[in-house]
């Protein structure tokens, strides 16, 4: 090739491209071929890579963790002063579910409402948040500061007090008795609204020392109850319900059940599930147990105030059963009634033998709490208190009227308050300080016979919360400021030697500490002093007015729990609202109809309430429930029912008598979920008495005797593998909305808000009727739990246009959420009215942290979806992805338990495999009480009902 | 549409003052291409503004949801299907009068039947709007509910189900009787083309036309597409309606599972068309002077059918009651006491005076006749039946089996607003229809007079 400049655009004869020449038109055959070759030896250069660095993670994950499966824990809640262990399910390191402590001897699996409800408690939006000083923001360094100057100063604290909720903790105990040692002339008063100082009294009246009775329903076969709602709000703890259903279930009519007596004024769960229940006003209950002791030869037959031919009968029909069962009686006493009916219960049940067996008694440490507060109302009033100390508990609302607690405590210097909420106390207060949540703390409590179980925390503080234990260890300077610090070295104290560390990790574990229990103790009655305080109880006239605990929001504490708010009465089926109840004759007099409002006055005060006729109330009584009309409240309590504290007095914190109602010309709109009381003929509830029963076996048949039950098409075969089945025995259930509780935790149920109930569109799964039967002023009532029936041919599926709704092979009604395009055929073709539709965006103010409350194992539904009960799917599905993970291929029954069996106080309700003829469902749905309900329209439900049975007395029948 | 090749007597109450071809087209005609009356532009304000109002309604329905409404549990479905089932019955009237009465060759059908069939598109596009809206989804609704290939999801609806029955026979229906009164229309829309003086009248007009020229081969098309689309639409008088009701026979919910229905709403339903004919029929020949052609025969024999049907109507009511106490099911003798003498007593026995009372009137033939009684009657009617479908969903709904979720439905005003404007769109579309379509059809009314005009010249 010759040399040319590429430049020069002259073509020279032989060049084929002269245009554009190219690059290697100056280059040799041999400088190529040198390129090539390095080329093809560095191409190699492009496998090359950066140097190697390695990196580990942080493989630091929670032992025994695997993401998306929830931990259990072990704690336990307060309520009332009693505690109740508890497992709570947590996931992804947050607490979303609560039960029962198996292992506990008070809990046994179970927990009640309130308990259920808590965890939404954690993670109110509206629960303070930072300390507050003089209303404006502050921290928890500044208080410190504050402290270390203000208690250091004090010497004996003369003029320091501290005033706390019921002090149930041991660790709690042992702080206080160490800043008392600090402050010696400093004086403690316990208070809570809902107490038991007249059962205090009483034990003091009938013993001379303070005891409490343990109940063992159990072992009982007469109860008579006065005045008491053991089962429910009076109970204290969800073991009696499960020893009282235990002894009220039946496996066929050669079975004997216990016998429920009940005197009392408003009807509550415990008197529907009686077997004879006579209504009377509170204040005539102790004249009945006068006539009672008569009757049972402890008094002397004197003038006998029972003229009445109907309630001598009952009477003495009473006093022979429990005469009869001697031993194996039980007379329990309400907490409202005064002492000398508690003394007069002990007296009885020791003079029937019943103590040591169906009664047992244990030393207590509480005091009476009303006088002790009244006493500090007094040193407030005079000025004589400088500091006061408030650790949890709302006194500015809920202390006695008379008492004008938030008048006076404007007269303390300085008040330090500490509480979940920034509640009306914690608005008076000059310092307000944030208190840890059971479920975010180390504690410890105890249950009603003393047996100790420790706190321990799910979750940080959210807030930088403390509890009281720490914020008393703060101002008292304790050796130990953080909670975990106080309780481990409580209990590992003793606990000494090598073993403390295994035991604290087992009693973690456990949520038990074992010989915790207070030993029982015998104590004879005083028959003397007994009899004296009964025959100076003189019987009040004119109206009276009960004040009860509220089965939403207890004494008011749980006023911004919006599932507790929703969660319909057991008995008057009112949500987010309190109301005057009034038997309907009392209302016929008044002249006043439901959502009338009257004005009641008493002791010199008045309060006004929107009117409920409850029937089979007792006539010239009204029950106000206590615990709503909070003023300063979260936003979703604010606003709900009407404050009847106001009306309540120190003198008369129970029931107040000589009360005068007048009509006003207002109205309140009052909300219900059931607006219809009768089962109008039609066999929903079918109940016969024990004799019927053992007569007739199968009478819960017989309204089923005559259908035909024809089916155009062949019936799918559900034969193989796991078909799922419920039975709910209804002489069990209680209607205490426990599950209905569960149910809305563990599948992430919306709460609708009050005008929205009022327009029907309550969103809980599972809803408890309750109905009446017979004469309107004294009828029975009976509740069944009703879910989706799950129904083999069911109506809903064949109705759905888009097929959202299907039967899967294990026999569930199938609800597929993203399908479904709202157009409400399968809610309307129900018959059971078990579906429940997004009619709005529900969770459209659903704060972040609330959402934190939410079960990651179910889809949350948008509007315009469909959703009802799926027998806790997510659980059948994750237990049998469990089994067949360990390579198990049955699944044992009990293994899946839904979460409204779970924690049923009662064991009402039973869920397992209906083809595995071993399991207890099976059993149960063999037994001839055992029904469906709407069986003629052949929609084959896999729910069925246990027939209710009532025992009533032969001579009372 | 008469048959030239049978000579017919003309019935004289059928068409006044002997007009000819031109008469007639000049009449009719004259409406669409002259000014409206005043009071038409007052009327299509109003209706306009209802219109929008249940535009606006409709999109707080569906950005809010269901619960703007008063539904709820356990009455899912309140006046969104009740105004469903209205719209489509008031729908049938025009579907018979077009389609059967051609069957049954009666001649007075042919100065109303377009009317009848305009209200019976209308109306279903009314009634179309409630099963979308009224689903909690309708934005998934709206291709769900059709059998359109869904790859994501790879599923069919659910054929059981009568809901989709309905998308089926409602679309039917729509489809046909838009067909059927558009194969109508062609000829008097070829007369428009011709008669039209700006070229934009001209266009739009012969596009409509489909180039109708009038030829004998274009009349022999056009009578045997007729024909055909009359026998198609026949068997959906009958059909359309009972699928309706099958919405609530194929249920169990007492006061709707029984067989009763499928005769009793097609009765109903062309109970209450026939009387919103009236309603209109009564308006318009009164403004725009087509009295000559709507005379009171065509009058009086709607208020007969209006007549019979009542007395099918009443007679299925008796029957109702009588089956519940006959079968001895308390669910069933329950329901139908319930409706008479509880909560909802006051809607039960509105419709009942309305629907069997009122209409007995019309045995008088002062009433038959008496244009006002007629207007008023008829609006009565319409008032009754839709309180009867309400009574039926509502109260049947409102108490059903377990008293526990026993609830009583309270409307709400978006309820209220949402009824108000499906008649605000009826009649907006009504009055367009009047304003841009010739309302009496001029091809078979000059079929009717042909024969008689066949000794009366050659006027064209």
């Amino acid at each position: 090739m010759s040399e040319r400049n590429p430049c020069n655009p002259v073509s020279l004869p032989g060049d084929e491209f002269p245009e554009g020449a190219s690059v290697l038109d100056a280059t040799s055959r041999r400088t190529l071929l040198k390129l090539m070759g390095a080329s093809l030896g560095l191409a190699g250069l492009t496998a090359c890579s950066r140097p190697v660095e390695n990196i580990l993670p942080a493989a630091k994950g929670v032992e025994d963790q695997i993401p998306g499966n929830p931990l259990f824990y072990a704690t336990a809640m307060s309520l009332g002063g009693v505690a109740t262990g508890l497992l709570v399910e947590a996931h992804d390191g947050r607490p979303t579910k609560i039960e029962g402590n198996p292992d506990h001897p008070f809990s046994r699996g179970a927990a009640s409402a309130f308990h259920q409800a808590s965890v939404l408690g954690l993670y109110d939006p509206d629960r303070s948040r930072e300390v507050m000083h003089e209303g404006q923001p502050s921290a928890w360094d500044e208080f410190a500061a504050f402290a270390k100057g203000h208690f250091s100063a004090m010497a004996a604290g003369e003029r320091l007090r501290f005033l706390s909720q019921t002090v149930n903790s041991p660790s709690l105990e042992a702080v206080r008795a160490q800043a008392l040692n600090r402050f010696p002339q400093a004086k403690w008063i316990e208070y809570e609204p809902i107490s038991e100082d007249e059962a205090l009294a009483g034990a003091e009246l009938a013993f001379g020392r303070a005891v409490r009775p343990i109940y063992h329903f159990d072992k009982a076969d007469a109860i008579l109850s006065l005045d008491s709602d053991f089962l429910a709000l009076d109970s204290q703890t969800v073991g009696y319900t499960k020893d009282f259903a235990a002894r009220r279930r039946v496996a066929s009519e050669k079975d004997t059940m216990n016998r429920l007596y009940i005197v009392e004024s408003q009807f509550s769960v415990t008197g529907a599930m009686a077997d004879h229940r006579l209504r009377m006003r509170s204040g005539d209950v102790p004249e009945f147990v006068a006539d009672l002791a008569r009757e049972l030869g402890l008094l002397p037959a004197g003038l006998n105030v029972l003229n009445n031919d109907p309630r001598r009968r009952w009477l003495a029909a009473l006093a022979r059963d429990l005469k009869k069962n001697a031993g194996r009686s039980l007379v329990v006493a309400g907490p409202r009634q005064p002492a000398a009916v508690h003394a007069a219960a002990h007296w009885i049940n020791q003079a029937l033998g019943n103590a040591g067996k169906t009664v047992t008694y244990v030393e207590t440490p509480r005091r009476p709490q009303i006088a002790a507060l009244k006493e500090l109302a007094a040193e407030m009033a005079a000025g004589r208190v400088e500091t006061l100390v408030i650790l949890g508990g709302n006194p500015a609302y809920d202390a006695p009227a008379d008492l004008e607690f938030s008048r006076f405590v404007k007269k303390v210097a300085v008040t330090i308050h500490l509480g979940v909420e920034r509640n009306e106390t914690g608005v008076l207060a000059k310092w307000h300080l944030p208190e840890a949540h059971y479920l975010e703390c180390w504690g410890d409590a105890r249950a009603l016979d003393g047996t100790a179980s420790i706190q321990q925390p799910l979750i940080q503080p959210l807030y930088g919360g403390r509890t009281a234990v720490e914020t008393l260890a703060l101002i008292s300077g304790h050796k130990d400021q953080r909670a975990y610090d106080i309780v481990r070295n409580c209990w590992l104290a003793q606990w000494p030697g090598a073993h403390g560390e295994k035991t604290w990790r087992k009693c973690l574990h456990d949520g038990v500490i074992p010989l915790t229990a207070s030993p029982r103790v015998e104590a004879a009655p005083d028959a003397k002093r007994i009899a004296a305080a009964l025959a100076a109880r003189r019987t009040a006239t004119g109206i009276e007015v009960n004040f009860y605990p509220s089965a939403s929001t207890w004494d008011g504490r749980f006023a911004n729990n919006g599932w507790l708010q929703e969660a319909p009465d057991p008995m008057t089926k009112l949500t987010w609202d309190n109301a005057a109840l009034l038997s309907p004759a009392t209302a016929r007099q008044f002249g006043v109809a439901n959502g009338e409002v009257i004005s009641i006055a008493a002791g010199g005060r008045e309060i006004e309430m929107p009117v409920w006729i409850q029937p089979g109330h007792a006539d010239q009584s009204i029950s106000l429930a206590l615990g709503y009309g909070r003023t300063a409240c979260g936003h979703v309590g604010h606003g709900a029912g009407h404050d009847t504290y106001a009306l309540r007095t120190s003198a008369a914190p129970h029931v107040v008598a000589g009360a005068s109602v007048t009509r006003t010309d207002r109205t309140y709109k009052l909300a219900t979920t059931q607006e219809h009381h009768s089962m109008e003929g039609r066999p929903l509830v079918r109940e016969a008495s024990l004799d019927t029963y053992r007569k007739q076996p199968a009478f819960a048949h017989k309204p089923d005797e005559k259908t035909n039950l024809f089916q155009l098409f062949p019936r799918f075969s559900y034969d193989q593998g796991n078909q799922w089945g419920m039975a709910i025995d209804l002489n069990a259930c209680i209607g205490c909305n426990a599950c209905v509780l569960a149910c809305q935790a563990e599948n992430n149920i919306p709460i609708v808000g009050k005008e929205q109930v009022m327009r029907g569109r309550e969103m809980h799964w599972i809803r408890l009727d309750r109905y009446y039967g017979g004469p309107e002023e004294d009828p029975r009532a009976v509740t069944q739990p009703v879910a989706c029936q799950q129904c083999e041919n069911a109506p809903c599926e064949s109705v759905c246009p888009v097929a959202a709704t299907n039967h899967s092979p294990e026999g569930l009604n199938d609800m597929a959420y993203n399908r479904c395009v709202g157009t409400r055929y399968c809610a309307n073709n129900c018959p059971y009215k078990v579906r429940r539709f997004n009619f709005l965006d529900y969770h459209k103010d659903v704060q972040e942290v609330e959402k934190m409350a939410f079960n990651p194992d179910v889809t949350v539904r948008m509007r315009g979806v469909m959703e009802k009960c799926t027998y806790c799917v997510q659980r059948i599905q994750e237990k049998k992805i469990q089994a067949q993970a360990e390579g198990r291929r049955a699944l044992r029954d009990g293994k899946i338990l839904t979460a409204c069996q779970q924690t049923c106080p009662a064991d009402a309700i039973v869920f397992g495999n209906i083809n595995d003829p071993q399991s207890r469902v099976t059993q149960l749905k063999k037994q001839n009480r055992d029904y469906t309900i709407l069986t003629e329209l052949n929609t084959r439900p896999r729910t069925s009902y246990l027939a209710k049975l009532r025992n009533p007395n032969p001579e009372l029948a | 549409m008469a048959d030239l090749a049978i000579a017919q007597e003309l019935n004289p109450a059928l068409v006044l003052g002997k007009p000819g071809y031109a008469d007639v087209t000049r009449k009719v005609a004259g409406i669409v291409e002259g000014r409206m009356p005043r009071v038409w532009y007052i009327a299509i304000a109003c209706t306009g503004t209802l219109t929008l109002a249940l535009a606006a309604m409709l999109a707080y329905l569906v950005t809010t949801g269901i619960g703007v409404w008063g539904n709820n549990s356990p009455v899912g479905w309140a006046w969104d299907i009740t105004n469903f089932v209205f719209w489509i019955g008031i729908g049938h009237a025009g579907t018979l009068i077009s389609a059967i009465l051609f069957l049954f060759r009666q001649r007075w059908r042919t100065s109303i039947n377009r009317f009848a069939e305009a209200m019976t598109l209308f109306a279903v596009a009314c009634a179309g709007i409630f099963p979308l809206f009224h689903t909690g989804r309708p934005w998934r609704a709206v291709y769900w509910l059709f059998p359109v290939p869904n790859p994501a999801l790879h599923i069919w609806q659910n054929f059981r189900s009568p809901l989709i029955w309905d998308v089926f026979a409602v679309s039917t229906y729509a489809t046909v009787s838009a067909l059927f009164w558009y194969t109508g229309l062609v000829p008097d829309l070829a007369t428009l083309r011709d008669r039209a003086k700006t070229r934009g009248r001209k266009i739009v007009l012969g596009l409509l036309s489909l180039g109708w020229r009038g030829s004998a081969r274009h009349w022999r098309h056009y009578e045997l597409a007729y024909l055909l689309l009359a026998g198609l639409s026949t068997p959906l008088v009958l059909s359309v309606h009972t699928i309706v009701s099958f919405d609530f026979a194929v249920s169990v919910i007492p006061g709707w599972h029984t067989t009763i229905f499928p005769p009793y709403f097609v009765a109903g339903a062309i109970f209450s068309g026939f009387a919103m004919v009236v309603t209109l029929m009564v308006i318009a020949r009164q403004v725009f002077n087509l009295k000559q052609f709507v005379t009171m025969k065509h009058l009086e024999n709607m208020n007969k059918v209006m007549l019979a049907t009542g007395l099918i109507v009443g007679f299925a009511y008796a029957t109702e009651f009588f089956i519940a106490w006959y079968s001895g099911n308390r669910y069933e003798r329950f329901v139908f006491l319930n409706r008479a003498f509880g909560p909802y007593w006051w809607a039960y026995w509105t419709m009942v005076c309305c629907n069997v009372f009122i209409p007995q009137l019309f045995w008088l033939k002062r009433v038959r006749t008496s244009v006002p009684a007629m207007f008023v009657i008829s609006i009565l009617i319409n008032v009754g039946m839709w309180f009867e479908r309400f009574v039926i969903i509502v109260t049947s709904l409102s108490r059903d089996y377990l008293p526990s979720s026993w609830g009583y439905f309270r409307p709400t005003p978006v309820d209220m607003l949402t009824l108000a404007g499906s008649f605000g769109l009826f009649l907006t579309l009504f009055l367009l229809f009047v304003r841009f379509l010739p309302m009496i059809s001029m091809t078979e009314v000059k079929g009717m007079i042909a024969a008689d005009s066949a000794h009366s010249g050659d006027r064209p």
